[in-house]
């Protein structure tokens, strides 16, 4: 029992770090808690569905299945497309609204914002595609069997192979490119890095680029491993929060890790809570962090 | 006439019992400078007191003293008062975005405790039959809301005047001395940590009172009347009224309940009957975008703070 718990910890903690990557990034570089920032998964996983129709209309390899997997080419190319969808309309909210506040007024006005953004793009969500749950496919899987009687579907070993991937690309990213260093200049100092000639404004650009992909790509897996629903982003808000603030904002292996021990956290609690107080643990450890350790487990003291 | 009248006070009742929460919210964010992310937590925990002081005993939950209308508000003060104590002491250290982000939490255990603890909370079903006073005294809809609209303004009156009272007392440039600059006010001998938990409990104690209003008003109470939702529009009534001025978080209840109500009108009209189940929605992106549209355009609101320049300074 223990170890399906642990797996399925590991499973739903892989798309919490997924989310909680682009949250992480944004508190510590633009500096405000995106309260919006939930709802771009939930945006992924809805344009997603829509690149999935557009691509199965044109039949041939679009209806193929890859294996034993629910999915084929089509959805794959989907997600792709729903992370550039999903990034422009990031792009498109800081453009219009956050960028036009950081300027105008105190960042705490920013998180208003994203107060009334959330309550926007959720409830678009439901007016467009209504509030029944929806799936990619209704295709049938068999579970498979691993070692200690834990069971996990293909689509989930999937959704954990895509999430080793894309980190160890942000890895190499962050750590090879210049623009991946320039941006770690950011997070530390964003005078400091303009002042050795780092275009800020491209770096913030890349910075939603990348919280907004990864919040698709999360979306998506949750939308292929659970379902599709209005509120997928908005019930996973304080788990963002939590893995963000565990692992300290700004950085990715902390994004990464906070997301597991919150996933763990949430599927090992019901052992001894009950279920439905489930929600309240993300919660639970943000105090507990804030309280031992506010700077997070990764992260440096601001002074 | 009659049915516009009825729709008149029933509209005011709602607006001013939100006031009174945007009030409370407007001293711990206007004034302190406490963003509060949990204001549906604090008016449940007032609502549920209300609903287990004065409501009917029933089997198998845990209440029903049928006490006075004006005890359960007490009790619904002190009980939301209670839990700001245990809430700020844990929580006010934070900064900003740390404190939206733990209240925010906070208001969703509350939810989920009221949602699961049936034997306090009446679970998913809340609790009904809840008194509502002024049914004690007149007969007809109309008289009984009437009845109970004075009842609400007198309980806005009394919170408007205490507040400006406040605000205008030394403990009230206290507060704004620590809003801008909790360092230098407490190098002058203030302590920022006191007050600012101070201004927490006052503050929640009114949204409290607020939630113990509503479900006098509308007879039962239910966990989902205090979704994070609620907490939203309760800021973007102090958005759009003016933050730091009391007349603004007023007059911000009365102007974005009348924009929900009146949208809810239009909507159930226009929209076609299929298609109505998303008339909420539809609300929502439109606070949504008031909020928004507010702060870009009108960040300090309607009518925002008065700048006081110190009578000593002036001379």
């Amino acid at each position: 029992m223990i170890l399906q718990h642990i797996a399925d910890g590991i499973l739903s903690g892989a798309i919490v770090a997924l989310g909680a990557i682009g949250l992480s990034f944004t508190m510590k570089m633009l500096r405000f808690a995106n309260f919006s920032h939930s709802e771009l998964l939930t945006w992924g996983a809805y344009s997603a569905l829509v690149f999935v129709a557009f691509f199965s209309s044109f039949g041939g390899i679009f209806d193929l299945t890859f294996g034993p997997f629910s999915f084929g080419p089509g959805l794959i190319l989907a997600m792709l497309c729903a992370c550039v969808a999903t990034a422009i309309i990031a792009l498109l909210l800081h453009r219009f609204v956050f960028a036009r506040l950081s300027r105008a007024a105190g960042h705490m006005t920013m998180v208003f914002a994203s107060f009334g953004v959330a309550l926007i793009l959720r409830h678009l969500v439901v007016l467009i595609w209504g509030s029944d749950p929806i799936y990619y496919s209704r295709e049938l899987q068999f579970a498979i069997l691993l070692p200690g009687n834990v069971r996990v579907l293909p689509d989930q070993v999937f959704l954990l192979g895509l999430t080793v991937v894309v980190v160890i690309a942000l890895h190499l990213f962050m750590t090879r490119s210049r623009t991946g260093i320039a941006m770690r200049g950011v997070a530390e100092s964003p005078d400091l890095a303009r002042a050795s000639g780092v275009n800020v404004d491209r770096i913030i650009t890349w910075v939603w680029v990348i919280g907004a992909s990864g919040a698709a790509i999360g979306g998506v897996l949750y939308g292929m491993t659970v379902q599709l629903r209005p509120e997928l982003g908005f019930s996973l808000i304080l788990p963002l929060f939590a893995a963000a603030i565990l692992g300290g904002t700004g950085s990715l292996y902390g994004a990464v890790l906070g997301g597991l021990i919150v996933g763990l956290s949430e599927n090992l609690s019901v052992m001894i809570i009950p279920t439905t107080y489930k929600p309240a643990v993300p919660f639970l450890l943000i105090l507990a962090i804030l309280y031992f350790r506010p700077e997070g487990i990764f992260g440096v003291r601001d002074t | 006439m009659i049915g516009l009248v009825s729709y008149i006070v029933f509209f005011l009742i709602l607006s001013l019992i939100f006031g009174v929460a945007v009030l409370g919210l407007n001293l711990q964010w206007g004034f302190t400078g406490l963003f509060n992310a949990g204001v549906a937590g604090f008016s449940a925990i007032g609502a549920y007191t209300m609903a287990i002081l004065t409501g009917p005993a029933r089997d198998a939950v845990f209440g029903g003293f049928e006490l006075p209308f004006v005890v359960g508000l007490i009790g619904a003060m002190i009980a939301s008062g209670i839990g700001a104590v245990f809430v700020g002491l844990a929580t006010l250290k934070l900064r900003h975005e740390y404190l939206a982000v733990a209240t925010f939490g906070i208001a969703v255990t509350i939810q989920l405790v009221c949602l699961n603890w049936e034997y306090l909370t009446g679970g998913t079903l809340g609790l009904i039959g809840i008194p509502n006073p002024s049914k004690a005294w007149v007969d007809g809809p109309l008289a009984q809301n009437t009845l109970y609209l004075l009842v609400v303004l007198v309980v806005v009156g009394l919170s408007f005047a205490a507040l400006e009272r406040i605000v205008k007392s030394p403990w009230g440039r206290m507060l704004k001395a620590i809003r801008e600059d909790d360092v230098a006010a407490a190098s002058l001998g203030k302590s920022p940590e006191r007050v600012r938990l101070e201004a927490f409990v006052l503050g929640c104690m009114l949204m409290g009172l607020s939630g113990a209003l509503y479900v006098s008003f509308i007879g039962y109470v239910s966990p989902w009347d205090f979704l994070p939702i609620l907490t939203f529009q309760i800021w973007t009534m102090l958005i759009v009224g003016g933050s730091a001025n009391n007349r603004g978080a007023l007059l911000g209840a009365l102007i974005v309940w009348g924009v929900w109500t009146m949208s809810g009108f239009v909507i159930s009209r226009v929209v076609p009957a299929e298609i109505q189940a998303q008339g909420g929605a539809m609300q929502a992106v439109l606070i949504g975008l008031i909020l928004v549209a507010m702060l870009l355009i009108r960040p300090r609101g309607l009518i925002g703070e008065e700048l006081h320049v110190s009578r000593h300074a002036r001379s």
